[in-house]
């Protein structure tokens, strides 16, 4: 598999204008380019196109105006090398654990046999092999969730784009869903571009930060998001997080006052 | 287990309660017994001629049986296209309701004048009346998928076909249970009065409805009731036929499926 060299930045912004119809553009003139192994997080008001952000690197709909390459391809010719996860887990109830890993493998046409080994090895990675015959109505909220960044990473992704993945699940089950994101991340090393509503967790998870503005959505300010601290759970405990997200909802609130 | 034993004897201290208001009723009020016949010869009846009583049964059954597994079939066909192609929808679904708004009652002699007399024209009035719910249960289930499926599926780049045969229809099959649930019913419904119309090919010999008019015009009351009786057990046999389907294709993954354990 390809490693980042650092010759093609992974997604790349220019310009970019998306409006519905004849009505206020939602997204204008957006300028942004995320290189590669970089973990982005979006973070706005309601209302500021951030999730029409992700849908646009996806290919599910177009610009309106200027252009995003994606590895330095069109998104949709870029898709074999993106995983999208939603909000909610998008499990097939009909489907067991297994299988819903493997959907994706499945509809690309891999062999049942390759599609067998390697959902074994995602299932021990999220550390969900004792539940791989359970169908998704058995397990909590944040299992759901293990299963459907199982099957995002089963395909070997690239550019992950999550859309508020966490933002249904209380306090506790996120913190440790993004501590084992991160550890996720230690192994894959994908590019991440992350939208959410918290703070605390733009902070915790990203090598950077965009505020976006709403009506139209636009780029507020990004920041830089490194720590000298390892990214642990004492990692919230310590002043200099404190400070980041106290910084960093000074700028959001700006944003909603504006 | 347990729910289940105690659901049956409720039913049965239930149905045990009736037979006696029933025959309370005889008693109290001097009913005679051309109108009302008291139980027990209704069962003296019932078993003294189970054997015409179980082929007209049968008939019944069969035309019932045969008219929903025809409207199941033609039932999702058309919710397919429904779903496939919303002007197809937009055009033709207002008329799926006339199937229901129309008086079957009246439509049935119609039927059986241009069909002939024997099942087949019985099966297609059952037919006729189970395949408005079958279609509008089934359209809705194929085309209320969530939208973040749809999305997963085309990052995917799944085909309309594969997006048709793995997501919707699978999702559908809840939705086309809750459609054949209801038609079960008045499957049974639809069957009898097709064959209040249908002369029989030999005489005193045809489907619970036939075998309704001949002993209504015979004068054999006792038969006549054991003859409800029956119709109404066949629609019993139907419902938990279904819902015994439903629940052996639904109960790993669906809710509904799931909560007819409580019941």
């Amino acid at each position: 598999m390809l490693k980042g060299d650092g010759s093609i930045p992974d997604v790349v912004f220019s310009g970019v204008t998306k409006r519905y119809g004849n009505a206020l553009p939602v997204l204008k003139e957006i300028n942004l380019t995320i290189s590669k192994g970089e973990f982005v997080s979006v973070i706005g008001p309601s209302g500021c196109g951030k999730s029409t952000l992700l849908k646009l690197v996806s290919g599910l709909t177009q610009v309106t105006e200027g252009s995003i390459l994606v590895d330095g391809m069109t998104p949709a010719n870029a898709r074999e090398i993106v995983s999208f996860i939603f909000q909610d887990p998008t499990l097939l109830p009909w489907l067991n654990v297994k299988r819903n890993v493997g959907l994706g493998l499945e509809l690309e046409g891999v062999s049942e046999a390759r599609r067998e080994e390697k959902i074994q090895s995602l299932l021990e990675l999220v550390r969900l092999s004792h539940v791989a015959k359970s169908y998704p109505r058995q397990l909590s909220g944040g299992m759901k969730m293990r299963v459907s960044i199982a099957r995002a990473l089963a395909t070997r992704p690239r550019i992950l784009l999550m859309d508020e993945p966490f933002a249904a699940l209380d306090e506790m089950t996120r913190d440790r869903m993004n501590e084992e994101l991160l550890r996720l991340r230690g192994e894959q090393n994908w590019t991440v571009l992350f939208v959410t509503h918290s703070v605390a967790e733009a902070v915790f998870l990203s090598t950077r930060i965009v505020v976006l503005a709403p009506h139209p959505g636009r780029v507020d300010s990004e920041i830089e998001n490194r720590f000298t601290l390892p990214r642990t759970a004492e990692l919230r405990d310590s002043s200099e997080f404190e400070e980041r997200v106290a910084h960093v909802s000074r700028l959001l609130r700006g944003v909603y006052v504006a | 287990m347990k729910g289940k034993v105690s659901t049956v004897l409720n039913a049965a201290a239930v149905l045990a309660c009736l037979v006696l208001v029933w025959q309370m009723l005889i008693w109290r009020l001097n009913i005679p017994a051309y109108m009302l016949p008291p139980p027990f010869a209704v069962a003296k009846v019932a078993v003294a001629r189970y054997q015409s009583l179980l082929v007209s049964l049968l008939i019944t059954g069969g035309a019932a049986a045969g008219g929903l597994a025809a409207s199941v079939v033609v039932g999702v066909l058309i919710a397919l296209l429904f779903a496939q192609f919303r002007w197809v929808r937009k055009m033709l679904y207002p008329y799926t309701i006339l199937l229901q708004t129309v008086p079957i009652v009246a439509v049935a002699p119609l039927i059986l004048m241009w069909m002939g007399s024997g099942i087949f024209p019985v099966m297609f009035i059952a037919f006729i009346i189970c395949l408005a719910p079958i279609i509008a249960n089934t359209t809705q289930g194929l085309v209320s998928v969530e939208e973040n499926l749809v999305h997963l599926f085309l990052m995917h780049n799944a085909s309309p076909v594969r997006m048709l045969w793995k997501l919707r229809l699978p999702h559908a099959v809840p939705y086309l249970f809750v459609g054949v649930r209801i038609s079960s019913g008045i499957a049974v419904i639809g069957a009898i009065t097709g064959e209040l119309f249908a002369s029989s090919s030999r005489v005193g010999v045809g489907g619970l409805g036939y075998s309704i008019l001949y002993a209504n015009a015979q004068l054999e009351i006792d038969y006549l009731y054991a003859l409800v009786c029956a119709a109404t057990l066949l629609g019993f046999v139907f419902f938990f036929v279904v819902a015994f389907l439903e629940w052996y294709f639904l109960h790993n993954w669906h809710e509904s499926a799931r909560s007819m354990d409580a019941e």
